[in-house]
């Protein structure tokens, strides 16, 4: 068990200096969810227009790993279409389960050891999730 | 008994964890289980097991006598008055829910009140609340001061003629505060309420007399206590739990069964459908055996020793942040350090070998009173040692230097 493993430079650089933290005045999807297990919690929104994710910001209360994985989730899905986001996610949670994905936006591979520590997977994916739902709810 | 000769009954504490030696002070969510009741229970297995009060052959009249022999335990551990005030159940949770469900249903209605207190876990805020909604009875709050604790002139304002049920915990999950549960009942008959204590987190660490505290109900775990998962106890008064339905019927409950009609088995079995967990109640039974064979005063002193040593050893570390209050608290130590998350905190922990608990305790309410979203646990029981709150010193000292690389 390496600690380092999970708590990568990286990692730590986007939980010290979030990128996209904040929140739009209105028009926007906006998410809520929780890890009622832990308490951790992020709320998600996201500009859709044509298709396309133009924009995403989010606020949250969470550790170091569930903060910089909402971090890097951001900034990865702005400019993508909704299936290419959708279609990272699934990336991520392959990740998650220990296998080997490669990213177009680097800084989420730092993330790859969190799969060594199955404790602490549902952080690093509460933001993915919350992207999912609510580009879910954007389609419909 | 030494605390080197009780670890020895402990095979669970004796592993490495990421190659460091187990230290386990997580026992406020589960305690570990001594030999003693890890034998009960595979020697029941072994010897005993059939189904109990129907068998004729001689295992379902062996497997009867260790079930209710295990509620005569209970019973005398708790000073209760007889085995049938001794309802054997899932767990704390279980057993305040009986009480809300049946009791509590059946007595409020619209301009009632049921008081509760901000540090209840959510097993007994929630069938509270659910109570409140399905009757129109009023949910209160006795307040909960600065350092955490309650006054008594606070719960004389709280607790009215309207106030037909209190419910609180002995002891806090998460503040270690100590309630005094026996004035609060006082107060409570004084105004004609029924009082409920939540014993999940004061029966495994002190002696607990139900007739001394003239508590209503009382409920707890047995595997906080060093037993079995799955078991636990509603105790009631006699006289309140007769007037009461029972919330599961089934085998095993009823009496007599009519095609439109049925009626029920006498106290405590009325509130026991199914096939009961009887494994579980051999190794509660092995559980309180054990406790009292070291004694409760005994824990209790141990514990108190201990906790003194952390919080004095853990207030040097600076950036650490203890909530509730200094004295007069139970064995369980709730903190942060800095700004770093209790999750991480407790991941770097663990890569030493220490185990605590993160999170919100189960106790949403109180967390956002505490203005934390999360907090980190370090909680005691009979077998830690000095040795361990060092350990927990050193690898909190080693989180602080670690993250403070990362971050800072």
């Amino acid at each position: 068990m390496q600690l380092d493993d999970l708590y990568r430079r990286v990692i730590m650089d986007h939980y010290k200096t979030p990128r996209n933290r904040g929140k739009f005045e209105d028009g926007a999807v906006s998410v809520e969810l929780n890890n009622p297990t832990c308490g951790d919690k992020i709320t998600l929104q996201m500009r859709v227009e044509d298709g396309i994710v133009q924009e995403a910001r989010f606020i949250g209360e969470g550790c170091s790993i569930s903060m910089a994985s909402a971090s890097m989730m951001t900034d990865a899905v702005k400019g993508k279409t909704v299936e290419d986001a959708m279609g990272m996610a699934e990336d991520f949670s392959k990740l998650m389960q220990g296998e080997p994905v490669e990213f177009e936006y680097e800084d989420i591979e730092a993330l790859s050891g969190v799969s060594k520590f199955p404790a602490r997977i549902k952080c690093a994916t509460l933001a993915w999730k919350a992207m999912q739902k609510g580009l879910e709810a954007a389609k419909n | 008994m030494n605390t080197l000769q009780i670890r020895e009954m402990f095979p669970i504490l004796h592993q490495e964890i990421n190659g460091h030696p187990l230290v386990y002070l997580d026992n406020a969510a589960t305690a570990q289980k001594p030999l003693q009741v890890i034998e009960a229970v595979k020697r029941y297995y072994e010897h005993d097991n059939a189904n109990v009060h129907r068998g004729v052959h001689t295992l379902g009249s062996r497997a009867t006598d260790v079930y209710e022999g295990a509620r005569d335990k209970v019973a005398r551990f708790l000073h209760a008055r007889s085995t049938e005030e001794v309802v054997f159940v899932r767990g704390t949770t279980t057993a305040i829910n009986i009480v809300a469900a049946s009791y509590g249903r059946a007595v409020c209605q619209e301009g009632d009140e049921i008081v509760i207190t901000p540090m209840e876990h959510h097993s007994n805020l929630i069938p509270w609340q659910q109570v409140a909604k399905a009757t129109g009875a009023t949910l209160k709050y006795i307040p909960l001061q600065e350092d955490g604790t309650i006054s008594l002139e606070d719960a004389e304002q709280t607790i009215t003629d309207r106030t037909k049920i209190v419910a609180l915990t002995y002891v806090s999950n998460v503040l270690g505060v100590i309630n005094p549960v026996r004035d609060i009942a006082r107060i409570a008959h004084r105004h004609g309420a029924k009082i409920l204590v939540d014993g999940a987190q004061s029966t495994p660490h002190m002696k607990v007399d139900v007739q001394d505290l003239d508590c209503d109900f009382y409920a707890f775990s047995g595997h906080k206590m060093c037993g079995p998962t799955g078991i636990g106890v509603l105790y009631g008064k006699k006289q309140l739990l007769e007037q009461m339905e029972p919330i599961e019927f089934g085998g095993e409950m009823i009496d007599h069964v009519d095609l439109y009609d049925s009626t029920w088995k006498e106290l405590p079995w009325k509130f026991e459908g199914g096939t009961p967990i009887i494994a579980g109640a051999v190794g509660l039974g092995a559980a309180i055996d054990f406790l009292q064979e070291i004694g409760l005063d005994e824990i209790e002193r141990h514990e108190k020793k201990l906790t003194a040593y952390a919080m004095d050893r853990l207030s040097a570390i600076g950036d650490l942040q203890i909530y509730g209050p200094r004295h007069e608290r139970s064995g369980l130590i709730t903190f942060n350090l800095g700004d770093i998350h209790p999750h991480d905190v407790a991941t770097v922990l663990d890569a030493e070998g220490v185990a605590i608990r993160a999170g919100h305790h189960c106790c949403q309410p109180l967390m956002r009173r505490l203005n934390a979203s999360a907090t980190a646990r370090a909680s005691f029981y009979l077998y830690n040692t000095e040795e361990e709150v060092d350990r927990l010193v050193d690898s909190l000292i080693k989180t602080k230097e670690y993250f403070g690389y990362a971050i800072g």
